[in-house]
């Protein structure tokens, strides 16, 4: 019985962990990383756009308090650290931030519960978390480098950026160019690489912690007092690590939003 | 046979390095948010009317602190369940 438990358990498991994909080799689409996030995405949108429509300036109702709440945040946030002109990157720090967390929020749903509704409309898998696939959180963070390359070539032209990379450490002797520029594209690269990971390797952990505690109740049926245990722990567990989530999710949607900015307001400042 | 005890000896040293990972990050994860804890209070102590300032950011820096060790628990994680150190004994 014990060896059976723990054989089905590490099915259980990799169960969860195993992708709905369509497609083979490169061109392997995570449809349910791509569904969850595009939804979440339309709700962000139709949520904001629907307070946006209703705002008044009388007396607001509990949404558009909530919502002018989140802006006003983000725009302190983004203020503190970006002095320049901020019209295009207060709403994508707002966007990152909100869009983020509600991805990570789908962690607290029961693990169990996603794949049950996909399937039935027959899915084998589903991962309901879209941050806890390395393709969206690597997806989120190159499209910041673009962002990224973008400020840099904004503030100081193409010609600037480009003498930039190739002198910008060391100085402007022609034998310390190819180190310089070495320097700096590592520099560039480690930004997404490290902001991607972060997001990534949280979630993937909290997603499998979620898992574990599901475990502990799986044998509840048995009806002995071992599996009654189990289950009281899974309750307890499950309670205290999803407390725990909440801070941790709405954390690194901060931290994914603060750092974007902090890259865009590095790439305009002058060497 | 000689088989099984290759298994073996690859989950073996897996589970090791999976101690590792995690014990190891988890020292450094904990010294760096004792450390920030203890000047956080401290400057808290100095300047009350700073705590505000200073509390978005120590949470700030708490989640990057965090990053590194999590990031590791969940590569250990994934060896431990889809070791693909094994792969090649099918």
């Amino acid at each position: 019985m014990a060896s059976e438990a723990t054989l089905s358990s590490t099915e259980y498991i990799s169960h969860h962990l195993t992708h709905e994909t369509v497609g083979q080799g490169f061109w392997t689409w995570n449809v349910d990383s791509l569904f969850m996030s595009g939804l979440l995405g339309v709700v962000t949108i139709a949520l904001f756009y629907s307070v946006a429509r209703k705002a008044t300036s009388g007396v607001p109702g509990r949404w558009q308090a909530f919502v002018e709440m989140v802006v006003e945040f983000i725009d302190t946030t983004v203020k503190e650290v970006f002095h320049l002109d901020r019209g295009f990157l207060a709403p994508l720090a707002l966007t990152i931030f909100v869009w983020v967390f509600l991805m990570n929020a789908m962690d607290l749903l029961p693990v169990d519960l996603p794949p049950t509704i996909a399937g039935w409309f027959g899915f084998n898998h589903w991962r309901a978390v879209p941050t806890a696939d390395a393709n969206t959180t690597f997806a989120m963070s190159l499209t910041v480098l673009i962002v990224v390359l973008f400020y840099s070539v904004k503030a100081k032209g193409a010609g600037g950026y480009a003498h930039e990379l190739f002198t910008a450490p060391f100085g402007s002797n022609p034998l310390l160019w190819i180190p310089n520029f070495v320097l700096n594209v590592v520099e560039l690269l480690s930004k997404p690489v490290s902001l991607a990971m972060r997001l990534f390797g949280n979630m993937y952990a909290g997603e499998l912690v979620f898992m574990l505690i599901a475990l502990l109740g799986a044998s509840v049926f048995t009806l002995t007092v071992g599996s009654a245990a189990g289950f009281v722990g899974q309750l307890a567990m499950g309670a205290a690590w999803s407390i725990f989530h909440i801070l941790i999710i709405t954390l690194q949607a901060f931290i994914f939003m603060v750092l974007t900015v902090v890259y865009a307001a590095m790439a305009t400042e002058h060497h | 046979m000689e088989n099984l005890a290759l298994i073996a000896q690859v989950q073996g040293y897996t589970a090791i390095a999976l101690g590792l990972i995690i014990g190891l990050g988890a020292i450094g994860a904990c010294i760096g948010i004792g450390i920030m804890g203890s000047k956080f209070l401290e400057a808290a102590a100095r300047q009350p009317e700073l705590i505000p300032t200073l509390q978005g950011r120590m949470f700030l820096l708490a989640g990057l602190i965090d990053a590194a060790f999590l990031i590791g628990v969940a590569l250990a994680m994934f060896f431990a369940f889809a070791n693909p150190l094994l792969a090649r004994f099918g």
